[in-house]
């Protein structure tokens, strides 16, 4: 499978040839290495010559037979297959169609879209084009999150530079199609990137998700058959179609086809934003390309896809990304965020920590999502700080079944999947807290409790200067004495003691 | 016209295409509980109470029946354990969201609840959040004096920016329309305010009684193109 390999941003100058054995660039094959402000440099890299070749030589048809032949599936939430939702608008009735690229992203600790949005935006662009072209749509928008601002320029800029030479606009390389593509950047709702949410801001409406029926296939924007992918998605296309469905079809897993881009973060030794075959293993991702757990700690999970996804824990370091399996552990591939846990994460806190993030982003629209996220919260919240009570783990049982059920939009319906995917793997976790009033991991400040040992510690005062509650007495050059009733256990004494006597323990 | 059959509860029924489950339902006297549908209002399916499950067994889910049109072949349960499991909750969760509505301690009793495990807001609040104000505001009045502002932690009915709205013709109808009396209304020496605007009233000319407030009148006159004043007398004087 042969492919011009290129420096990209993940490059890492550890890097050793077991890592780029495993690196396969094709939607990070330009980054850093041309400029993305340059419609020549696009170009002279082969860029629109997909475009030209679905132009000149094959009809709508044929391209929209490519796509489906590739296997390619949608890159956010669900990996719905391309194709067929593009034949579909294709033979949905409607004077106009519409096609819009997703590039919300907005998961903690994911940037693959950005970077792509950034680096390549006139890959994105001939995406939809062919797209347009496969699929009769004549107008596309892509949705760029508040949070990229230069994203939303660069893909301006690119979108003029094409019209400017013909590739986008009226008749198109001189041929009788026609497109035109307008960039929208979002506001600030994370919910905006739902696809119903996403038109109705593009419609200039509240950002509240649609209820399904109708799909938007059927009426999506402004009423008229709509299909929407992520950005990655359509940066695949111009690959499908220079390289053929068939060399594309070859990569991956038998069901997963092609390649993901995933970002790496957390407590792992190399940040980095990397481009595997599907079916890489997570193993791989994080011992050989992000070189291990920080400090060498044990790795205890990874969250996928923030907060829609799942906690997955080191039972599953074998895990092939793809979506059957990322399906069948309960997570979701979506963004591509891979989060790294070490053993000093308190996974209720992490359940907490995604469950604020869907409570502050719900848009409020249905109840099981707006009240769920809250009470869960709520619950969560009581847990981590040494109030819990039995009957808190079936309630947030009985909340999380009822908001996968019948929330509106995947927002309220993935909400819970952190806690339920901590809940199945580190359910014991939950129980100290609860049962015994104890963080194992020892993160949860209510329920830690700093003391000093008076065999070591030598009395030099620097935990008493720095405590701000002057929690702790004791004399110069002897040992020192926590009140606990005046600790707000910050930690600092922890952190300043150079001679490990102040303990901490749970 | 064709006629679309499906079953609801095991019934096999047959009913028009473009309908709801919940119309469809209805239409065969299976009652399904609603809290944010109204027939005058395009359904939003806001509160998911009237979720009903859908599908073979083995492979159902839920939907909720306002929204949801009537499908050929579909199998509909309305009163299954997993659709009554979801009303439940989702009463348990507005009983906590407000706690002094009368119309969910109603609906919740019915249903077999009487307490929330849930920590309840403000023993005061009354709103769920249903829109049926907004929607009639826009839908029925049409002026979109009020809508939906924020996101969750402070999701509330506001008029723009949270000012005196200029839109409001100070009609009433979303205090008429809100379930659980929520909005405010008062009404005073030829004086209505709402939405902390203060309306003055026309008496009829002819036996006095208030009519309606002046800004509505205007209102009238304007989608009509009659002049104002021929709004000035009372149903029972003209």
């Amino acid at each position: 499978m042969p492919w011009p390999r290129s420096s990209n941003l993940s490059a890492n100058p550890n890097r050793d040839d077991a890592m780029s054995k495993i690196e396969f660039p094709l939607i990070t094959r330009h980054f850093g290495s041309i400029d993305p402000e340059s419609l020549e440099a696009y170009v002279a890299a082969g860029g629109y010559e997909a475009l030209k070749r679905a132009l000149t030589e094959m009809t709508p048809e044929a391209v929209l037979a490519e796509v489906e032949g590739s296997g390619l599936r949608g890159r956010s939430g669900g990996g719905f297959p391309a194709g067929r939702k593009w034949r579909v608008l294709r033979e949905a009735p409607g004077e106009k169609k519409y096609l819009i690229g997703n590039g919300s992203e907005g998961d903690p600790g994911a940037f693959t879209n950005q970077t792509l949005m950034e680096q390549d935006p006139h890959a994105v662009i001939e995406g939809l084009i062919i797209g347009a072209y496969a699929t009769g749509a004549s107008q596309g928008y892509i949705y760029v999150g508040h949070e990229y601002p230069l994203a939303a320029q660069r893909l301006r800029l690119a979108a003029s530079q094409a019209k400017a030479k013909g590739f986008l606009g009226d008749r198109i390389l001189g041929t009788d199609f026609s497109f035109d593509l307008t960039v929208r950047r979002g506001a600030g709702a994370y919910v905006c990137g739902e696809e119903t949410a996403l038109m109705n801001f593009i419609e200039g409406n509240i950002g509240e998700p649609r209820n399904r029926p109708p799909y938007p296939f059927q009426r999506g924007l402004w009423g008229q058959p709509t299909i929407i992918n992520n950005v990655e998605t359509w940066a695949n296309v111009p690959v499908i179609i220079t390289k053929g469905a068939e060399w594309f079809a070859r990569i991956g897993t038998e069901k997963s086809k092609g390649t993901k881009v995933f970002t790496l973060t957390g407590d792992v030794k190399n940040t980095l934003m990397v481009e595997v075959p599907m079916g890489t293993t997570l193993r791989q991702l994080i011992y050989d390309l992000g070189g291990g757990i920080k400090g060498d700690l044990e790795f205890k999970g990874l969250i996928t896809s923030g907060p829609a996804g799942a906690v997955l824990p080191k039972e599953l370091l074998d895990l092939k990304v793809d979506f059957e399996s990322f399906q069948a552990a309960g997570g979701n591939m979506g963004s591509g965020s891979l989060v790294v846990m070490d053993q000093h994460t308190c996974m209720v806190d992490v359940a907490k920590y995604f469950l604020q993030f869907s409570h502050e982003e719900s848009c409020g629209k249905c109840t099981p999502c707006r009240e769920g996220t809250k009470q869960m919260l709520d619950i969560l919240t009581a847990i981590t700080n040494g109030e819990g009570r039995e009957e808190h783990l079936p309630m947030l049982e009985d909340l999380a079944a009822v908001m996968s059920g019948a929330s509106i939009c995947g927002l309220g319906q993935s909400a819970p999947n952190p806690l339920l995917s901590t809940l199945k793997h580190f359910r014991a976790e939950y129980e100290a807290h609860i049962l015994e009033k104890k963080c194992p991991a020892l993160v949860c400040r209510p329920l830690l409790k700093y003391t000093i040992d008076p065999e070591t510690c030598t009395g030099c005062l620097a935990c008493l200067r720095e405590c701000q509650v002057e929690a702790i007495t004791g004399e110069f050059e002897e040992p020192q004495e926590i009140d606990h009733e005046l600790c707000v256990k910050c930690g600092m004494c922890y952190a300043v003691c150079k001679f490990e006597a102040v303990k901490v323990e749970s | 016209m064709s006629r679309i059959s499906l079953t609801i509860d095991g019934l096999s029924v047959k009913s028009q295409p473009g309908l709801s489950l919940l119309l469809a339902a209805r239409e065969q006297g299976i009652d399904i509980p609603t809290l944010c549908f109204h027939d005058d209002l395009k359904p939003e399916g806001h509160c998911r109470l009237c979720v009903v499950e859908i599908g073979e067994p083995g492979r159902t889910r839920l939907v909720n029946s306002c929204t949801y049109p009537v499908e050929e072949g579909l199998v509909v349960q309305t009163q299954s354990e997993k659709v009554l499991a979801s009303r439940r909750m989702v009463l348990e969760l507005l009983l906590a969201q407000a706690p002094a509505a009368e119309l969910i301690q109603k609906l919740a009793a019915e249903m077999g609840v009487y307490e929330t495990r849930f920590k309840k807001a403000d023993p005061q609040a009354r709103c769920i959040l249903c829109a049926q104000c907004v929607r009639t505001c826009r839908e029925v009045v049409g002026v979109s004096a009020i809508s939906m502002a924020y996101r969750t932690p402070k999701k509330m009915v506001a008029t723009p920016f949270q000012e005196d709205s200029e839109a409001c013709i100070g009609c009433g109808s979303c205090v008429f329309i809100c379930p659980t009396n929520v909005i405010m209304y008062t009404e005073k020496d030829g004086i209505r305010t709402v939405w902390g605007r203060h309306f003055e009233l026309q008496a009829c000319t002819v036996c006095g009684t208030y009519i309606a407030p002046k800004a509505q009148l205007e209102h009238w006159a304007k989608l009509t193109g009659d002049p104002v004043e021929s709004f000035f007398t009372c149903r029972d004087c003209r």
